[in-house]
């Protein structure tokens, strides 16, 4: 356990410029904005007074040093300022909005799982017969496929033709869990698709290599089993592949829920920046990228940690 | 001095041309072993082709509406049919060829630009314009690539060319860390040590011994991303933030389709399996590339 810390406490300390960088890419998204900012955050209409105002409020009078750190202090916070539009809390539209998105994410996550990582160990198990290359050939559809049209298809069969699943909308898991996930079925879906395509690629190929290795061999040559092998020496060493690459894949999804979120109308965070980018309601937007830089950091550290449990040389090596 | 420099680096480099090269790259002897390959190759040039002459082979204008023929299945006179506003659904595919094409390469070229310099110089300095570029490359890697460029085609205002430069600075960052880590096996190489003996300057040694042999994983890596770069822009472009109306599009092709999918279901066909067939061409290219170049990586 004494390892696991120590290497949490240097993790930490290598996530603080990395934390910094992140911060001052969001911070910065301001200065990118063609012409005054002030004027822009203003609005269309305003007088001269406000525009000052405007200018004073955001400091953006001060050196871009000073801006950026009182920004940072204020983030730090959670003082994201104000929407240009609705005038809410940029703060609070997070709040009620990232429930549906990380429901999103965690489930399309657990799906991707579920049918990755089997089809992975089937494909590996059983090398170079027809069934391994139709799972090699799902997954490469699989990263090709642009997950929005595939929700598109989705819909169309499911909700519209067969009336199974609901074709947009959200529950809160808080209000009704199992109406939550159930209206998030549909999109979940679409989003796990690339999920599994890369877990049954990189499952596949890592155990691969573990089963050629040099000590599966000695233990075939002393007549242990094959499942005997693959579960408990296999599968094992390819645990700490499988969680880096789901652990990988977060930053994916995110990406992916942006656009998903339009296709079902989830009210979600990807769907608030994507309207936020199109309305230049850049504090929104500015929040929400913030946001989620930091839950992919923190899943990049819990996913290190893990591996340290599972591994303990891991640990030792970081 | 002068003199030296004027000699000694045409002596370093005169072995190299002369060498044999036994692995020279033979064009058709690799699109017959990789049917694949050359299946994707086959199609993108076509698809090039296609997007070119668009305005020559396409039947109707892509804009030009017809009131009287609104979402029509596929017939005779519309070989795809037609949209919501009675386009000419087979005509918006060929010219938004060319804004998918257009878009792929302006980002991944954009990432290029700015990710091989970057990547070649820190790791070629080191120290610690190293230790300080390579957390600012992780830090904008931390970011989940679309949301970045979400957010950044948000501050340039949208538009296909703003966000494809907000693609290619998501995709900077890959690409110059890539090529770090490659400039840092590349340049202990005994014949970049030979040169540098011989009083090769530092601009020399990098571009002629060490960004040819470093370059060759970014070569896989920039064909793969070319999929990624359509995906991004058929994405941002059913989002809206891409190309604009009355401008085609395949995302924004799918988005209309979207809204009248009860009525006409058939319209979402086309621009969907044309995204989907491109990346998947981008994509075994990319595979059959990395093959080509790494022969020790198995097929996978």
């Amino acid at each position: 356990m004494n390892a696991i810390t120590l290497m949490v406490v240097r993790r930490l300390g290598q996530l603080i410029p990395v934390a910094l960088v992140a911060t001052f890419v969001v911070f910065s998204l301001v200065f990118l904005m063609p012409g005054d900012p002030a004027i822009i955050m203003a609005g269309e209409y305003a007088t001269p007074e406000r525009i000052a105002e405007i200018r004073k409020i955001h400091g953006f009078d001060q050196p871009m040093l000073v801006q950026y750190l009182t920004w940072l202090w204020k983030a730090v916070h959670f003082d994201l300022g104000t929407s240009l539009y609705s005038s809410e809390e940029v703060a609070q539209l997070i709040v009620d909005r990232l429930p549906h998105t990380i429901l999103l994410v965690v489930y399309a996550l657990v799906l991707g799982s579920i049918v990755g990582i089997p089809l992975g160990i089937a494909a590996a198990t059983r090398q170079g017969s027809t069934l391994d290359k139709l799972i090699t050939t799902v997954a490469s559809l699989g990263v090709a496929i642009p997950n929005f049209w595939l929700g598109i298809i989705l819909v169309t069969m499911f909700a519209l033709s067969w009336h199974v699943f609901p074709a947009t909308g959200a529950v809160s898991f808080g209000e009704n869990p199992f109406e939550a996930i159930y209206y998030a079925t549909l999109p979940a879906i679409a989003l796990s698709v690339g999920v599994v395509a890369v877990l049954a690629r990189q499952v596949r190929s890592a155990l691969l290599e573990v089963l050629g290795s040099q000590y599966i061999r000695t233990l075939r040559a002393k007549g242990l089993g094959s499942g005997a092998i693959l579960w408990k020496h296999g599968l094992r060493n390819v645990a700490v592949t499988m969680l880096t690459i789901a652990g990988l894949q977060v930053n994916r999804l995110f990406s992916s829920a942006v656009i998903l979120e339009a296709v079902f109308a989830v009210p979600g965070v990807g769907n608030l920046i994507s309207y936020s980018a199109l309305n230049k309601d850049i504090p929104v937007v500015q929040g929400i990228a913030l946001m989620l830089v930091v839950v992919v950091i923190l899943t990049n550290l819990l996913v290190d940690v893990l591996n340290a449990i599972l591994d303990p040389r891991v640990a030792a090596s970081t | 001095m002068t003199d030296t420099h004027m000699t000694i680096p045409a002596a370093t480099t005169a072995p190299a041309r002369s060498l044999p090269a036994p692995n020279r790259f033979r064009f058709w002897a690799w699109l017959r072993s990789d049917k694949r390959a050359a299946i994707s190759l086959a199609y993108l040039t076509l698809l090039v082709l296609a997007a070119l002459l668009a305005p020559y082979i396409a039947p109707y204008p892509p804009n030009e509406q017809n009131l009287l023929d609104l979402l029509m299945p596929p017939s005779q006179a519309h070989w795809l049919g037609t949209d919501d506003l009675g386009r000419d659904t087979l005509s918006r595919l060929l010219y938004g060829a060319h804004n998918a094409l257009y878009a792929a390469f302006l980002a991944v070229g954009i990432g290029v630009t700015i990710g091989v310099p970057v990547g070649v110089l820190i790791g070629f300095v080191g120290g610690w314009v190293d230790e300080l570029m390579s957390r600012v490359i992780d830090g904008i890697l931390a970011f989940p690539p679309l949301v970045l460029a979400v957010a950044v085609t948000g501050a340039l205002g949208i538009g296909l060319t703003n966000a494809m430069i907000a693609v290619g600075f998501a995709f900077a960052p890959v690409l110059a860390r890539t090529m770090r880590a490659q400039t840092l096996v590349v340049k202990n190489a005994l014949y970049v040590e030979a040169a540098q003996g011989f009083g090769a300057s530092r601009m020399h040694l990098i571009l002629r011994h060490i960004l040819p042999n470093a370059i060759q994983p970014v070569i896989v890596e920039v064909t793969l991303m070319l999929a990624v770069a359509l995906l991004a822009e058929a994405g941002l472009s059913f989002l809206s933030l891409g190309v604009q109306p009355p401008e085609s599009s395949w995302g924004g092709m799918l988005a209309r389709a979207y809204h009248y999918v009860e009525v006409a279901p058939a319209q979402m066909y086309a621009p969907g399996l044309a995204i989907l067939f491109t990346a998947l061409a981008f994509n075994a290219l990319g595979e059959s590339i990395r093959v080509l170049l790494d022969p020790t990586v198995k097929r996978g």
